[in-house]
């Protein structure tokens, strides 16, 4: 009876849930209280079939707890192939305007829907997943709490579910990266203090006498998210039983709220986890120390104190007051010594390896996602100039610039993290195939560099059309003509991120015949040493 | 307190209490005797065989 209180209060929950859509305030509410109660009863049942009624066997106590991290590796995998899949539908409607189906999948729903796919759902689960891995393996102590782990890992994805439902339902707050009603955020802030308890309490039991830095930035993302979330959040719902809230805040203040989170959740969430990732895996695969520990505590400090300033940057030339706009560029600005010694960090790591380039697909891998991280970390702050702002603010270059640090920094080092994982979680030899991991880094990297530059290309047309002016002062174009001239550029883009989703279809692929105990015959990347011919 | 005296406090006191803190952490980690210990931490993650085979 293991699940019994579980399927208990699953049940009871899905219960209320059919009340709260019985009495909802308004139409939306009560359709999603309605997906609430299905997914639940799906849960239920779920635990029921699991449910054994034999005494439960002992739990070794000194083994890591690599359950919930399994799990998280194939949600992992498959919120990647659904978020980036989502993003080639919004591309391509942005593209063909027909494709905009009302009123569910229309761009306006469709949007955060990938946005929040790609952020929460593929990133949230790699950084749930690799730093429950790391956390245990580096303080070499089993996951605090028992259960708790699980309780993580599906209400986290209960979490998604209901956001992405409500987006196709048309229920939004309309806050960037943080669209989920009020009720729905209250839910993730369940989740987050699990995960804190979780993540804290495995390092507070560990047996390794220091807390190895990976760990520092898994915790910093984890606190900041948590106080991120909260505050950006706070509002007064209409109705307690209605989907419609409004914000604590109003006007400029509220914007500023709102990007203080929105670049906090890319300085933190995209970030400092991410290089989590990166100071455990990259070493781990070189079977390298990292370059310079004491360079890492200084990139984690730096990191810190500047990156929570640097979201009024998203706010040039609006209301925001001046010194706050400055105060958000030069913050940017002096973001790049961070950034770049962590890049520096991570590279250096293979001196004295840089042979296994040739031979590891997965190293190519990191060493490609580290890479990507110093050219947008650099193009970021760039873009954060007030008179660089003046041409890229609201055009596609900042579109360019986000793919690149999002697929190729945070995609490419979580894929690598998959692949070096997946072996080791599921007892296998080695991968399927190597060969697919070569052949998804270059997909992926070619689909960036299309996506990218073809957005250079788009965002500063977009920008010089919008100020051209004849010398009289009228402008030269109307709105509309600069869409229209972006007409080409999109389409590519759309081929871009179709390049990158094909790299990603193959990981899946990969990855599930690893799993299932598959190995692919081919021949070892590096190929054999030429035979020696005899002189002649 | 009201908005501007917290606003004063924070690229006052704040600012420097920040600042001292981050150079406090930065000139700790160059501490004599830190190299070693530090050569060590980095080991960590290497040290784990149990997943090695």
């Amino acid at each position: 009876m293991r699940h019994a209180t579980s399927i208990v209060s699953l049940g009871g929950f899905a219960f209320l849930a059919v009340l709260a859509a019985a009495f909802a305030h308004d139409t939306a509410f009560a359709n999603h209280m309605w997906v609430l109660a299905i997914v639940l009863v799906v849960f239920v049942i779920g635990l029921l079939r699991r449910e054994n009624f034999q005494r439960a066997a002992p739990i070794d106590q000194s083994a890591y707890m690599d359950g919930p991290i399994r799990f998280g590796v194939i949600a992992t995998m498959f919120w990647a192939v659904v978020g980036l899949l989502v993003g080639v539908v919004v591309a391509l409607q942005l593209t063909y305007p027909e494709l905009n189906i009302e009123p569910w999948f229309n761009f306006g729903r469709m949007r955060p829907l990938h946005t929040s796919g790609v952020i929460f759902a593929f990133c949230g689960n790699a950084l749930i997943c690799t730093s429950l891995y790391v956390v245990q393996r580096t303080s070499r102590a089993r996951l605090f709490g028992g259960d708790l782990a699980w309780f993580v890992f599906w209400g986290y994805q209960l979490f998604i579910v209901m956001a992405a439902t409500g987006y196709l339902l048309g229920i939004s707050e309309s806050r960037e990266y943080a669209e989920p009603e009020w009720y729905v955020d209250i839910w993730l802030t369940i989740v987050w203090v699990a995960y804190l308890v979780v993540f804290l309490g495995t390092i507070v039991k560990r047996k390794e006498p220091h807390i190895y830095v990976a760990n520092w930035f898994y915790l910093a993302f984890i606190v900041t998210v948590a106080m991120l979330h909260l505050v950006n959040n706070l509002s007064m719902p209409v109705s307690f039983l209605g989907s419609k809230s409004y914000s604590a805040f109003s006007g400029v203040q509220d914007a500023l709220t709102q990007w203080w989170y929105g670049h906090n959740a890319v300085g933190f969430f995209l970030t400092a986890g991410f290089l989590g990732m990166m100071y455990y895996f990259v070493p781990k695969q070189a079977n390298r120390p990292v370059y310079s520990y004491r360079l890492s505590i200084i990139h984690f400090w730096a990191l810190i104190f500047l990156y929570i300033w640097a979201g009024p940057h998203h706010l040039h030339f609006t209301a925001l007051p001046d010194w706050a706009q400055t105060l958000g560029m030069v913050f940017s600005i002096m973001l790049w010594m961070p950034s770049w010694g962590g890049m520096i960090n991570g590279l250096m790591t293979l001196s004295g390896a840089w042979d296994k380039l040739r031979t590891d697909p997965i190293i190519r891998m990191m060493v490609a996602a580290i890479a990507f991280y110093g050219m947008s970390t650099f193009e970021g702050p760039m873009m954060s100039i007030k008179t660089v702002n003046s041409l890229s603010h609201y055009t596609d270059w900042t579109i360019g610039h986000v793919h690149s640090g999002a697929l190729g920094w945070n995609g490419l080092i979580a894929f690598a993290a998959l692949y070096y994982m997946v072996p080791k979680l599921w007892n296998r030899e080695r991968l399927y195939s190597l060969r697919m991991v070569s052949w998804h880094l270059w997909l992926a990297t070619l689909g960036i560099v299309v996506y990218a530059a073809v957005m250079w290309v788009s965002g500063i047309q977009q920008g010089l059309m919008w100020r051209e002016h004849d010398e009289q002062g009228f402008l030269v174009y109307s709105f509309v003509e600069s869409v229209a001239a972006l007409h080409p550029y999109y389409l590519i883009r759309a081929l871009g991120g179709a390049l990158f989703l094909a790299g990603a279809l193959l990981m899946a692929f990969n990855i599930t015949m690893t799993i299932l105990g598959y190995q692919r015959d081919e021949a070892p990347i590096g190929g054999a040493l030429p035979s020696l011919q005899p002189a002649e | 307190m009201d908005y501007h005296t917290m606003r004063a406090f924070a690229d006052s006191w704040g600012l420097l209490a920040m600042l001292l803190f981050f150079i406090s952490a930065s000139a700790f980690v160059f501490r004599p005797g830190s190299r070693d210990a530090s050569a060590e931490a980095a080991l960590i993650p290497l040290k784990d065989d149990r997943d090695e085979r």
